[in-house]
């Protein structure tokens, strides 16, 4: 008898009765012998205490946040928690539900999502939100196709200030219908060049894609960006927990907003789940080219408030192959966590983090400085992330760093296959520095590089 | 004189140019429409292709042009007012003017009389 499997023995004998076969083993007949696994290798099964114990034992040797302080970003950051999150999120209504078939019956399940579509409109100054996608990459990748559908144009243009692995996701959605993807420059401020971008915009571009803050940490200037740009789509990639102290992408027109939810609230979790943002301006003929499932708000027949899924002649359940996208689900989980945050947090205190990451990131940065071996790579104003060229040795520090228990800076040599123009040295380091390191885990890390 | 087509559009054919829009049986049948993706001034379609498409809350179909030519105006009420295609699919609800390149083709639809059978045997 297996503990998972409901069905008594009994019942077994009555359903192999009815379908007319003494065995289950019959039931796969058809399954030529020689095919057959005659083994799958498994050790033997082990108790509920047993397991746990070894699993326990394996993720013991994981440098997780809750034991390891960390300077490292690029893409995933650790934030603090609060508590509350999980309490909330572990409801088992939120935790254990699936994607809504009936959508309408689950009114509960619709309102966060529509809360949290609104929370990202609020944050992003943008008009109309989806209810999240998989995650920044895609999402970016998905605006990318999305400017195409909307401009019937073929190329569209990306940073190369985008992080290196959203410019491969992008290359890869975009191979499939042929959509031209190029790159242009960063400036010696880490920002991208105005000129650069300028020049490669031709009657063929459909969009630009920049990120804000960008890959690496420097703030672009989007009113910039935004006045060469007025004729083709602008997609800003944007950081959503920065967006407390830097000017929302809305405010300069941008006319599509993406970006990775995971700091808000999201646990790093060895790099996901969390879920993609996807906002556009408010603009009716755009959002019928807008990828992922929108929730709208509607009156039933007794003139009640309740909550839909609307616009679903864009998805692919109703278009098959003429669909905005093939994406049939969103990270619904994700947005909850996201939604708790942010109505926990609140605006003053969304801002209240952004001003302890600006200084704490700076703080680092001035003591690095102060040391004698460690110079800025870019001029730019950047919020939480920085990029340093160092003249001590990276591996000893790094090494160092981990007895600590610090998790260093990245080195961004590792990205070197996949930047397209510049090649950085082992000695590149980005770190970055959030709420969480507290001054004496900064103080410590700068006195590890000194006595390296 | 209206023609129409077995995938329930019609023709009527003025001077140089001919208006097409969706028999009342296809707006009957796709419930409100709510959206109409108009088709692009100067665009050239054939008999038989896509022309534009048609979104009702739950279903979008495709229009098919019943002749072939040049698209030379389209029905800018039903960008506000996709529900006129309802209320009036065969009048005021028609989608888009068609400059003809090819008369001959006109010969091939159905004339009411036979649409209305073709109806009545799909029911």
């Amino acid at each position: 008898m297996d503990p998972y499997i409901p069905n008594t023995e009994s019942e077994v004998e009555e359903m192999l009765k009815v379908v007319g076969i003494d065995s289950i083993d019959k039931l796969f007949s058809s399954l030529p012998q020689e095919k057959r696994v005659k083994s799958l290798g498994l050790p033997e099964s082990l108790d509920e205490f047993n397991v746990f114990l070894k699993l326990k034992k394996m993720a013991l040797k994981n440098a997780d946040a809750q034991h390891f302080t960390y300077f490292l970003g690029a893409g995933m950051y650790n934030h603090i928690i609060p508590s509350v999150v999980h309490q909330i999120v572990s409801r088992g209504d939120f935790y254990t539900a699936y994607t809504p078939y009936q959508a309408e019956v689950s009114q509960g399940s619709l309102q966060t999502m529509f809360e949290f579509q609104t929370m990202i409109c609020e944050l992003t100054g943008m008009g109309i939100s989806n209810a999240s996608m998989y995650d920044g990459a895609s999402a970016t990748a998905e605006a990318a196709l999305m400017a195409a559908r909307f401009k019937k144009k073929y190329k569209v243009l990306v940073s190369d200030a985008l992080h290196p692995e959203y410019i491969e996701t992008i290359k890869t959605y975009a191979s499939g219908p042929g959509i031209k993807i190029e790159t242009f420059r960063h400036n010696e401020s880490g920002a991208i060049s105005i000129e650069d971008l300028k020049s490669k915009i031709d009657e063929e571009t459909a969009g630009v894609i920049v990120q804000y803050p960008n890959f690496f940490g420097v703030i672009e200037d989007l009113e910039a960006i935004r006045e060469v740009s007025k004729d083709i789509l602008l997609i800003t990639v944007t950081n959503p927990i920065s967006l407390g102290v830097l000017e929302a992408p809305g405010f300069f027109g941008v006319d599509i907003v993406t970006g990775d939810g995971q700091p808000l609230g999201i646990p790093m979790n060895l790099g996901g789940p969390s879920f993609g943002i996807f906002a556009i301006r408010d603009d009716m003929k755009l959002v019928r080219t807008m990828p992922g499932r929108i929730i709208g708000e509607t009156v039933d027949v007794d003139g009640k408030r309740g909550f839909v899924m609307t616009l679903q002649a864009r998805e692919q359940h109703i278009r098959r192959e003429k669909a905005t996208s093939n994406i049939c689900s969103n990270h619904a989980l994700g947005t909850l966590y996201a939604s708790v945050y942010l109505s926990l947090i609140g605006p003053k205190g969304l801002k209240e983090i952004g001003e302890l990451n600006v200084a704490k990131s700076h703080y680092l940065l001035e003591k690095l400085e102060k040391t004698g071996h460690f110079e800025r790579k870019f001029s730019g104003e950047f919020f939480n992330e920085f990029v340093v060229k160092t003249d001590i040795n990276v591996s000893k520090f790094q090494e160092r760093l981990l007895k600590a228990n610090i998790i260093g800076p990245i080195e961004l040599g590792k990205f070197n296959n996949l930047f397209s123009r510049e090649r950085f040295s082992d000695s590149d380091l980005m770190f970055c520095v959030t709420e969480a390191n507290t001054t004496e885990e900064i103080d410590r890390l700068v006195s590890i590089a000194e006595a390296v | 004189m209206k023609k129409y087509t077995k995938t329930h559009e019609w023709v009527e054919v003025n001077e140089k140019s001919a208006t097409v829009g969706i028999s009342e049986h296809a707006q009957d049948e796709l419930g409100d429409i709510v959206y109409v993706d108009l088709p692009e001034v100067g665009k050239e379609v054939k008999a038989g292709e896509v022309l534009c498409s048609v979104e009702s809350v739950k279903s979008a179909s495709d229009i098919y042009a019943p002749i072939s030519g040049k698209i030379i105006e389209v029905n800018k009420v039903l960008e506000d007012a996709p529900e006129t295609v309802n209320k009036s699919a065969e009048g005021d609800g028609w989608i888009a003017k068609i400059e003809i390149s090819d008369p001959s083709e006109i010969d091939k639809l159905l004339d009411k009389t036979e649409y209305d059978k073709l109806v009545e045997e799909e029911k």
